[in-house]
């Protein structure tokens, strides 16, 4: 035994599970007595229902109910006067209509197909009230400050890159991205009684899930069980108890039955968030030897006119280059639509893209080599705190990169390299992502027979987190994987934070080494070994020694204090190469290389699979996504899969997925730092900066489609 | 959804009976018609399920290819004699839709497929092609994917097909059989223009049925191409498409076929360019010249400008493939 598991490449342990279909999803428990509820759409984009009939829908075969804002039981968690009063939407707490496509019935029937026809016999009555949804239009006049998490940023002079001698000033535009993952969001609500509810739903986080449950309807939280045992994607859209999960809740409890709502594709664009459309602004100035003189970052986005919705797009403009001069500034626009939610590194992909773009075309301006420039202007400490770095190899990153990309057959002067009649070009783009860890609790139970059970109530929205923490158990207790199982996905389960920010191996993975080194240490003290002793001990004559059918530990592992010392950041540089055709404007990506510097790897497997995905959603980033509303009815125009592009195989090259994997020696006793958001971070500049490199022509407005290759 | 009646046609015969009664479609692959039931655009009353009739022959008799009207996309695109006599279907076929799609889609069911128009799709907008009268919600609203030719007052969507695009350039009929018997129609005279009355995709009557189509034989196998250009590599419907036949002997285009897609409510034949090109040496600056000449007329709204660049573009580098000067 005593095998070193960390960084082997171990098949996810639930991967049988998924392919064969037994994995059982939110959506596939099916409670005796359910029942199924279906939303109904305001089809106007801003006013007041002033009735609603729904009588000939009541009629129809099979509905038990129909919720509306006037028959609706009031939500406690919705209350003004509610010990904690619930942000954003309060769907049937009021008649207000802020967008298009705001539920305004909650049909319950007998099928989904009867609910879904009764759902269209619903007849509105609204008073329309003006409304506003298009961007570009409210950006300068209607935009405000983005809150006090986000004030202005001066570090040395403002706007100090206008006095340096070569400057870019330029504007770059992303448009509102859609999470669209694969498994729809699905909510199925079971009451036992008045005063407890399980859930099944999914779910990023099934302990703020619970604590959102228990809030909305004034629940001890121990009653509200949440289960997310599987869950098909997600990107940070499960991050929130949404109104409709309250809603599938606030049925079950009316019609006393089991209700599953489902939400639709189109629903999908409207009900649980997305990228904001955002403009940013990027000024940046150097000295004639690449020295940055001042940057200068101003982003406006998207957010609803009942929630603000802010992320951290300006602030990789004060850390990722040690410019002397800095400011940053983020303003948030109000309008008619549902409310965003952080999308697969969050912020900085935003960011990252608008300054990685700036900097490649200072690169051009200055005649320096990209990564000669980013060279040139790195940072050693973090320059918009001081604090030392609590790992960084980013320059690792970008040298392993070159080479793997074949930087050096890249042309300096754009436009100028051919392979037949393409345009061939590189692009490079780096990013930082924080590196987070949280409080969390882990179990394990070793049994006679020499297995072993771990649980905590993290989730799985994709990257594998069972996998790694039996990697990690695997390596700790020197047991073989197959040993080892691991239970997430449930509220009862010892508490674990949500999964986001790429902090999971590093905060459950953490509660996870933490709970099998005191095991083994009980077992050694049990065994009569010296406190340190590195003999070899068998777990199960241990157990048999003292009669123990079983033994369980529970530990809680908390951050290091000394986090506070450091500034904790992944790293990494995505390295693209394009073929562009200058006749019909088609652009191939060739090849992608990501290198990271996300700390130690735990399995480089799943690491690998993360990596491909959050390049492929770079890809949809650059290259496809767009959502567009017609600002004439204030709706989403493209709502579904046809007419919205996430990017398919045919638009996915080799992506090579490379990994620094040196251990970060602050965070956690893993020394791991997260790869989940900085998978996608840098990639659409990378992409946008080789088809400039390719063609000459600098796409700021994305996504890159031919008739913008084409243009002008 | 409404709630409607399913049979399985027992014959053709049954099937034109069948179609008498208001309120009934016919129902092969569903891959667009279970769509627009399920987005209200359409509410049949029954459907007559035609799946297992015998019309999915593809046969090569007496100078014709013959192709039933239910063979699906997937097996005419890979069948040896489509490959060999017609392979700009076989290439147009393979640019359409995605895998899956296309092992459930028929050549009937291509041919009446309806626009992608986002506003046709969406009940709550308005559509005169959906309800008549109700007004065209792209023509001042988002009209990135739609028409630059043969427009009208009342609709400016398109007709999405691809393997449409390669049939009329081929000089296709179309054979179908309604209460009088059968008949047979030049494909190019299948689909209309959307004029007054866009609600009518094409000339097919409401008690009719199409049996199957015939492709005359040609000399275009050496030189025939399908360019497709799209958002997105598979899965997307044409920005622009060009389907180019071309019978070359000795250097000289002898006779020459072309076709756009993604430009107009049906294929759009560009018979002058046709013309132009018989009797000529391909060389670029004749495609330029023909790819200008093709643009006549054009017209373009709020987000469809660039068509007009990228339809020429389209047209130039489709026939430099198919001509030989340059690779695929």
């Amino acid at each position: 035994m005593n095998k070193d598991f960390i960084g082997e490449s171990l098949d996810r342990v639930d991967g049988r599970l998924k392919v064969t279909g037994a994995a059982k999803y939110s959506g596939e428990y099916k409670p005796a007595g359910l029942t199924y509820g279906v939303l109904v759409p305001a089809t106007i984009t801003s006013g007041i229902l002033n009735a609603i009939d729904t009588k000939a829908a009541l009629r129809a075969s099979g509905v038990i109910a129909v919720i509306t804002p006037f028959n609706a039981p009031k939500v406690p968690g919705y209350q003004p006067d509610a010990p904690r009063p619930m942000k954003g939407l309060k769907l049937f707490n009021d008649n207000k209509i802020h967008f298009n496509g705001q539920p305004v019935a909650l049909v319950i029937a007998d099928t989904f197909e009867r609910a879904t026809h009764a759902a269209s016999l619903i007849k509105c009555k609204y008073e329309r009230q003006s409304f506003a949804t298009n961007f570009h239009e409210n950006m300068e006049t209607n935009s405000k400050p983005a809150g006090e998490q986000h004030k202005e940023y001066v570090r040395g002079e403002a706007n100090a890159y206008k006095s340096a001698p070569f400057i870019v000033e330029e504007s770059y535009t992303l448009p509102s991205e859609m999470h669209n993952p694969m498994e729809l969001h699905v909510t199925t609500a079971i009451w036992d009684g008045d005063d407890k509810v399980t859930l099944y739903t999914k779910s990023q986080g099934v302990i703020s899930s619970q604590r959102a449950i228990a809030t909305a309807f004034n629940l001890e939280q121990k009653n509200v069980q949440i289960n997310s045992h599987f869950v098909g994607g997600a990107f940070g859209s499960s991050l929130r108890t949404w109104p409709h999960e309250i809603a599938a809740v606030q049925a079950a409890r009316m019609v006393k039955r089991p209700v599953r709502v489902t939400l639709t594709r189109e629903q999908m664009f409207l009900l649980v968030g997305y990228r904001p459309l955002t403009v940013q602004k990027i000024g940046i100035g150097a000295t004639a030897d690449g020295k940055l003189v001042g940057i200068t970052h101003e982003s406006f986005s998207q957010t609803a006119t009942y929630e603000d919705f802010t992320e951290r797009s300006v602030n990789v403009s004060r850390f990722l280059y040690a410019s002397p001069n800095a400011n940053t500034r983020y303003k948030i626009v109000p309008l008619n639509v549902g409310v965003p939610a952080p999308m697969r590194g969050p912020g900085e992909a935003t960011g990252a893209y608008a300054l990685e773009s700036a900097l490649d075309e200072l690169s051009y301006k200055l005649n320096i080599d990209p990564i000669e420039l980013r060279l040139k202007n790195y940072a050693d400490v973090n320059p918009e705190t001081n604090l030392p770095w609590s790992s960084k190899y980013l320059k690792e990153c970008y040298q392993q990169g070159a080479a793997r990309i074949g930087w050096d057959k890249r042309a300096q002067k754009p436009g100028t390299n051919r392979d037949g009649e393409w345009l061939v070009g590189y692009g490079m783009g780096g990013g930082a992502f924080g590196a987070y860890r949280g409080k969390t609790q882990a179990r394990i139970i070793l049994s006679a027979d020499g297995t072993v059970v771990i649980k905590s109530a993290t989730s799985d929205i994709g990257p594998g987190t069972a996998t790694a923490m039996v990697v990690i158990a695997a390596d700790r207790l020197g047991l073989s994987a197959d040993k080892i199982t691991f239970e997430l996905g449930n509220s009862a389960l010892p508490v674990a934070p949500t999964q986001g920010g790429s902090s999971t191996v590093s905060s459950v993975g953490s509660a996870v080494n933490d709970v099998c080194v005191a095991l083994k240490q009980k077992l050694y003290n049990l065994s009569g070994k010296p406190e340190n002793s590195t003999d070899p001990i068998d777990y199960t004559n241990v157990l048999q020694q003292h009669n123990l059918p079983s033994l369980e530990l529970t530990t809680e592992s908390d951050v290091n204090p000394d986090a506070k010392k450091y500034a904790m950041y992944s790293f990494s540089a995505h390295f693209v190469q394009v073929y562009v055709h200058p006749v019909t404007g088609v652009v191939k990506i060739k090849k992608v290389v990501a290198v990271v510097d996300g700390g130690k790897i735990i399995n480089m497997k799943t690491a690998s699979s993360q990596m491909i995905g959050g390049a492929v959603g770079g890809i949809g980033m650059a290259m496809t996504e767009e959502a567009v509303i017609d600002d004439r009815y204030g709706k989403y125009i493209n709502s579904n899969f046809a007419d919205y592009h996430v990017p398919v195989n045919a638009d996915i090259p080799q992506i090579e997925a490379i990994f620094i994997d040196k251990p970060d020696p602050v965070l956690n006793p893993l020394g791991t730092k997260g790869i989940g958001e900085i998978s996608l971070i840098g990639v659409a500049p990378a992409v946008a900066n080789a088809v400039y490199n390719a063609t000459g022509r600098r796409i700021r407005e994305m996504p890159i489609t031919p008739d913008k290759i084409l243009k002008g | 959804m409404k709630q409607f009646e399913y049979v399985k046609a027992g014959s053709t015969q049954g099937v034109i009976n069948a179609l008498a009664q208001p309120g009934t479609k016919i129902i092969a692959g569903g891959t667009n018609l279970v769509d627009l039931m399920k987005r209200g655009v359409t509410a049949p009353d029954k459907l007559v399920d035609i799946t297992h009739l015998p019309l999915k022959d593809i046969t090569a008799t007496s100078g014709r290819l013959h192709i039933g009207t239910l063979a699906l996309n997937s097996i005419v695109s890979e069948n040896s004699l489509v490959q060999k006599k017609q392979p700009l279907l076989s290439m147009a076929l393979k640019a359409g839709a995605s895998p899956q799609l296309r092992n459930m889609a028929t050549v009937g069911g291509n041919m009446m497929q309806r626009t992608r128009c986002g506003y046709f799709y969406d009940t709550t907008l308005p559509c005169n092609k959906r309800q008549p009268e109700s007004g065209c919600g792209a023509k001042e609203g988002y009209n990135r994917m739609h028409a630059i030719f043969g427009t009208s007052e009342k609709c400016i969507a398109v007709h999405p097909s691809d393997m449409c695009v390669a049939l009329a350039a081929l000089d296709t009929t179309v054979i179908i059989a309604g209460k009088k018997g059968e008949r047979k129609l030049a494909f190019t005279d299948f689909h209309k223009l959307p004029g007054d009355t866009p609600e009518l995709d094409n000339h097919l009557a409401k008690d009719e049925i199409i049996l199957g189509i015939e492709i005359p034989d040609n000399n275009f196998a050496d030189h025939s191409y399908y360019l497709k250009i799209r958002d997105r590599q598979s899965y997307a419907f044409a920005l622009v498409s060009v389907a180019v036949a071309l019978d070359i002997s000795n250097g000289v285009i002898r006779s020459a076929r072309l076709a756009m897609g993604g430009v107009a409510h049906k294929p759009w034949r560009l018979y002058d360019a046709e013309k132009a090109l018989a009797g000529k040496q391909p060389s670029v600056p004749l495609f330029e010249q023909i790819a200008r000449g093709a643009m006549q007329g054009a017209k373009a709204y709020q987000h469809n400008e660039f068509k007009i660049n990228l339809a020429s573009n389209a047209v130039i580098q489709a026939l430099k493939v198919a001509s030989g000067l340059v690779p695929a």
